[in-house]
């Protein structure tokens, strides 16, 4: 019974807080306005869903936040000096990183991440899922430098926290 | 001095507005227009904000809100049409 | 408000405005589509977000409040900027956007455009 009113109740519950946060009250006609539509809009939306994996372990899903911003921090500054320097200096190139991780969600957040850290942009997924396709702004030698530290940083915790 | 430094944080964001501007202009292939696109709805965020605080008044969040949304819906909007529109061959 | 406070907003709102304006002049500069990618992605997010931070601590002190709509801003721009870059990226790979001439490994595009693994055959 309480599954058919409430199919997906942590949605429901980020629906009400972010209703509040909007309107950025807590008085009791918002609460009840938040309450009915974190009921109403997770029905509607329901047949649309695809089954993904959750996230598993919500304290690695954390720490790999706190990693993630702190390598934006260091990107943001990599990638500014680069800008700003002579144009001669950037070398920049196209690699395929072999996937591990098999479901979209999960390699969607692979993707973003690779994008919001030092001078990579993910670009292409191949069609099988197995290869991600990523621009690199300022190329190393060695390209497997590279493969190794994005499988090895980031691919790795990403696999622990959805633990597949 | 608060005053003072957001006067200069808004003739920073113009001068990037500008920027943007000319390669709106100039981007030789239409991906390029839209990501410039793209970069002025950011870049028109923090201005918005900015001039907010100028006037001590919270009132523009919600306009911030709506950009932020509106932004990136049209270039995905955008870029999707150009994907389509190749993908049929 | 004290002078330490107004310090640390000016600080925080000029840094701000700086990755801004790299960001920007990266996206005037770079010679081609892919490069330029990077700029405004990566540093309109943090100089937004340093924005962003300043005028939540600047509302506190003025309203006597603390407004949670920024930070509401904030995260929705770090959902989606990689969102918008992978997709332009896709876009100028289907529209055969031509990478500058010392790009490493440019022919990946010719597979990546037809979503091909790297390692197969290519049919002409």
């Amino acid at each position: 019974m309480l599954t058919r009113i409430l199919p997906m109740p942590l949605h429901s519950f980020m629906l009400l807080i972010i209703w509040l946060m909007i309107n950025s009250t807590m008085s009791l006609g918002h609460i009840i306005l938040g309450t009915v539509l974190g009921i109403v809009i997770p029905l509607l939306c329901q047949p649309l869903r695809v089954p993904q994996p959750h996230v598993r372990r919500p304290i690695k899903a954390a720490k790999y936040v706190l990693l993630v911003l702190k390598d934006v921090f260091v990107a943001n500054i990599e990638v500014a000096l680069l800008v700003m320097g002579p144009m001669r200096n950037i070398k920049p190139g196209f690699i395929a990183v072999p996937l591990d991780l098999r479901d979209t969600f999960p390699i969607t957040v692979l993707a973003s991440t690779v994008t919001m850290t030092p001078g990579t942009v993910s670009s292409e997924v191949s069609s099988d899922k197995k290869w991600l396709y990523v621009h690199v702004l300022n190329m190393p030698d060695n390209e497997q430098e590279l493969i190794d530290l994005i499988k090895q940083r980031y691919e790795r915790r990403v696999k622990e926290m959805f633990e597949c | 001095m608060l005053d003072i430094s957001i006067i200069i944080v808004g003739i920073m964001l113009c001068t990037a507005l500008m920027l943007n501007l000319w390669r709106l202009l100039t981007g030789p292939h239409i991906v390029d227009r839209i990501l410039a696109l793209d970069t002025m709805y950011i870049n028109s965020i923090a201005l918005i904000l900015l001039y907010g605080m100028y006037n001590r008044t919270g009132l523009y969040f919600e306009a911030a809100l709506l950009i932020a949304m509106l932004g990136f819906v049209s270039s995905v909007a955008f870029a999707k049409y150009l994907l389509r529109g190749d993908i049929i061959e | 408000m004290s002078f330490a406070t107004e310090v640390i907003i000016s600080v925080l709102l000029i840094i701000g405005g700086v990755f801004v304006l790299i960001g920007s002049i990266g996206l005037s500069r770079l010679q081609d589509l892919y490069t330029r990618l990077h700029a405004p992605t990566k540093a309109t997010t943090v100089g937004l977000g340093s924005i962003l931070v300043a005028s939540m601590i600047y509302m506190a002190y003025v309203r006597d409040f603390l407004s949670i709509n920024e930070l509401l801003i904030t995260l929705f721009l770090v959902i989606t900027a990689p969102v918008t870059a992978h997709i332009l990226a896709k876009a100028a790979m289907h529209n055969g956007v031509k990478p500058m001439e010392r790009t490493k490994n440019a022919d990946l595009i010719k597979k990546a455009r037809q979503q091909l693994p790297p390692d197969s055959q290519m049919e002409e």
